[in-house]
């Protein structure tokens, strides 16, 4: 590849930033819904009549082991077929959200137990409710113990945004496809281009993680784990 | 001619010179004793000597072959050359049996009947024979230590180098071990020791040796040293170490 | 709610599932030799200054830093625009392994850095040289030790082997999932075969999990808990 092979893709930079734009918000929306599942999954699992904790165990094995863009496929095609109206965007959040809770939800999980049980006894002496002790006390523990497990859980989810390419939404996979289609000879430099964005995107999305971890250090805990 | 010489030897990490200049000569059949503070180098004098630690300068020479020189085959000396760790580093993955066997068949291309004869036996001079099959987990320390110096034993070395090998141990497992070492002593293998067991330089040791500072201070006989040291500070040092290590055994 | 399932999809996902696991199996073994080479190339290729050093990093980075997809598409379609013509199987094949090879190449780095500094000098004390330290003493133990992350890799691998059919297999040439989308496509019971697909990954990756603790258990060495556990 000569030089003159980047000065064509150059102009093409904009229409990949748009579509990684796409991606960025597939991150968001499913690592938000992540979260929230994967805690509340977490918390049940560790914390529920055991009933429910072994549905809750059932539900985080069955979204670790199906394929992402069988769920995707599952969700969009599935849902439609029952008459659900979704669009390929709400398909790939609902689908890679609820498989990164079931993930997320085993780091929560582990984070929890291994809260020392002291705390807990601690907040129901001072006459805070289970649920209550829960929440001020060992939650904010346990997320802080998260972040290293949820950064990689990050890096996981950013690249799997491109599987939704396989549903039609105009991700960045897609809009290489456009350009591909339009100009053959590119082809290796746009996904080499597409690449390096990853690259970038993974390098900056750890260094905020790593920054936010600094900031959320308790003091004397340092190296804990 | 001395079986083992050590010319000058110098060695350096970083700022700090570890070894100062030290010269040491070893006949055949010879038990020599190493003693000295922690942090003095004596340590890294064992490993120059096989060249587990590369020296800066000076020479070593194993009979007529010079170890330091660039063209020597380091991997050939080292087969004659037996070491003993203080943390034993027997290979996890292998049978007592296979962790001497394995120098023997690897090294010494010796075939498998052969060699497993030949760790027998060696196993059996440590009296572990019964525990051929099992693994270092399964062992006490001292029972490793012992596969430890049958592992050194079977490469039939000129001269076996002993890091402090009874350290690591509790002090019930130490006996066990210095007896094997003893009995070597006895059947005039040619052994350099580090340790502070004073009772076992006593009874066997043919010189001992006092280092500090990456120096050697003072060396001789067990008699001269203990009796009538020509330096203060070895006898001071001596006087140290019988009271906290005792000499009973 | 109506469901239907039909048997006649059976024989073809059957097939699906052979050639998903022979993709699976192949490029966790060509994975396993490539990543123990840029592993091996990390701990003993001479320190951070050593070119070698810098491509296996360089690598390892790359092809842990971007999407699967990407490098499927960027071989499947790329290649050829530069004259190197890959089939899809090929094209699949070939990106899976560089992929799983970078992740393993780490386990491997982590599992020869945990075998104690001691075990190599006790090695080399004997006479071995490096190569033989490594062969016979060092990646043994270290083999045993990379099972758990390994296990892990495969059940990655082994569901990510789904994307090859984003590249158009040929009929002949189709993985579990491909063989589900062209039953779905002419059908259109999408939720009734996707749903079944999944039980079958599901099962797969049950039996895989069932398999490997078995082999763990069985090298696992006399005295020493379960390899891999404690680091
Ligand atoms: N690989 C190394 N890198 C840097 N410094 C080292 C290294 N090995 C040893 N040293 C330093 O060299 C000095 C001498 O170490 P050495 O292990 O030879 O002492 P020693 O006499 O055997 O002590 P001890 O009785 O504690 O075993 C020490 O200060 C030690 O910190
Ligand atoms: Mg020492």
């Amino acid at each position: 590849m000569n030089l003159s092979v980047w000065t064509e893709v150059a102009p093409h930079a904009p229409v990949l930033l748009r579509g990684l734009l796409i991606n960025i918000q597939l991150l968001l929306g499913l690592i938000s819904l992540g979260l929230v599942v994967g805690v509340v999954t977490a918390l049940i699992e560790v914390y529920a009549p055991r009933p429910v904790g072994i549905a809750a165990g059932a539900y985080t094995w069955f979204f670790r082991g199906v394929p992402e863009i069988v769920l995707l496929f599952l969700f969009y095609f599935g849902l439609s077929q029952f008459g659900v109206p979704v669009s390929a965007f709400f398909a790939a959040v609902l689908a890679l959200g609820l498989r990164s809770s079931a993930y997320q939800a085993q780091i929560f999980r582990g984070a929890f137990q291994s809260i020392p049980h002291g705390q807990m006894m601690a907040a129901r002496a001072l006459g805070l409710g289970r649920l209550r002790a829960i929440v001020h006390v060992v939650l904010p523990q346990a997320l802080r113990l998260s972040l290293a497990g949820w950064s990689n859980e990050f890096s996981s989810v950013l690249k799997d945004t491109t599987l939704a390419w396989g549903i039609g939404v105009v991700e960045i996979m897609r809009q290489a496809s456009y350009i591909r289609a339009r100009n053959f000879t590119l082809t290796l430099p746009i996904y080499v281009t597409v690449a390096l964005m990853f690259l970038v995107l993974t390098y900056v999305g750890n260094l905020a993680i790593g920054l936010a971890e600094r900031k959320l250090r308790v003091p004397g805990l340092e190296g804990q784990r | 001619m001395a079986l083992l010489r050590v010319e000058n030897l110098h060695k350096r990490y970083g700022h700090e010179e570890v070894l100062k200049g030290v010269t040491l000569a070893q006949d055949a059949g010879e038990t020599k004793v190493v003693i000295g503070p922690s942090g003095t180098g004596k340590s890294t004098l064992l490993r120059c000597i096989n060249r587990l630690t590369e020296p800066d300068q000076g020479r070593v020479w194993l009979e007529d072959t010079e170890i330091t020189s660039r063209r020597t085959d380091i991997n050939r000396v080292r087969a004659k050359i037996g070491f003993v760790f203080q943390d034993f580093n027997l290979f996890t993955h292998l049978t007592a049996l296979d962790n001497v066997r394995l120098g023997l068949m690897k090294v010494r291309r010796m075939p498998r009947a052969a060699a497993t004869g030949r760790a027998m036996a060696e196993l059996e001079r440590v009296g572990l024979a019964a525990k051929a099959n099992a693994y270092p987990a399964q062992l006490s320390g001292g029972q490793q230590q012992r596969v430890s110096i049958a592992r050194a034993l079977a490469m039939d070395p000129k001269l076996i180098l002993f890091d402090e090998p009874t350290s690591a141990l509790d002090p019930e497992l130490i006996g066990e071990v210095l007896s094997v070492m003893i009995q070597l002593a006895r059947d005039g293998m040619t052994m350099i020791v580090v340790t502070h067991e004073m009772g076992f330089a006593r009874s066997v040791a043919d010189e001992i040796v006092f280092m500090e500072g990456g120096v050697i201070v003072e060396q001789g006989t067990p008699d001269k040293m203990f009796r009538s040291p020509e330096v203060p500070r070895t006898g001071e040092f001596l006087r140290k170490i019988s009271d906290l290590y005792g000499e009973s055994r | 709610m109506n469901l239907v399932f039909d048997p006649a999809w059976l024989p073809r996902l059957g097939q699906g599932v052979l050639l998903t696991v022979q993709l699976t199996l192949y490029c966790m073994g060509l994975g396993a030799v490539l990543g123990a080479v840029l592993g091996l190339v990390r701990v003993y290729g001479g320190g951070r200054w050593s070119p070698l050093y810098w491509v296996a990093s360089a690598y390892i980075h790359f092809f842990r830093g971007t999407p699967l997809l990407v490098q499927l598409l960027g071989i499947y379609l790329g290649l050829p625009t530069a004259g190197i013509l890959v089939g899809p199987f090929l094209a699949g094949l070939l990106a899976m392994t560089l992929n799983t090879a970078a992740y393993q190449a780490e386990y491997f780095r982590g599992a020869i850095q945990s075998v104690k500094s001691g075990q190599m000098m006790a090695a080399r004390a004997l006479g071995m040289s490096r190569a033989q330290a490594i062969g016979h003493v060092i990646m043994p133990q270290a083999l045993r030790l990379i099972i758990p992350p390994w296990s892990n890799e495969l059940i990655y691998m082994l569901k990510y082997s789904s994307i090859v059919s984003m590249t158009a297999l040929r009929p002949e040439t189709m993985d579990l999932f491909g063989v589900a989308r062209s039953i779905a496509a002419r059908n259109f019971r999408y939720f009734e075969v996707y749903i079944l697909v999944a039980l079958f990954y599901l099962a797969m990756v049950l039996i895989l999990t069932v398999a490997l603790r078995w082999v763990e258990r069985r090298v696992r060495i006399p005295g020493l808990g379960t390899p891999g556990r404690g680091i």
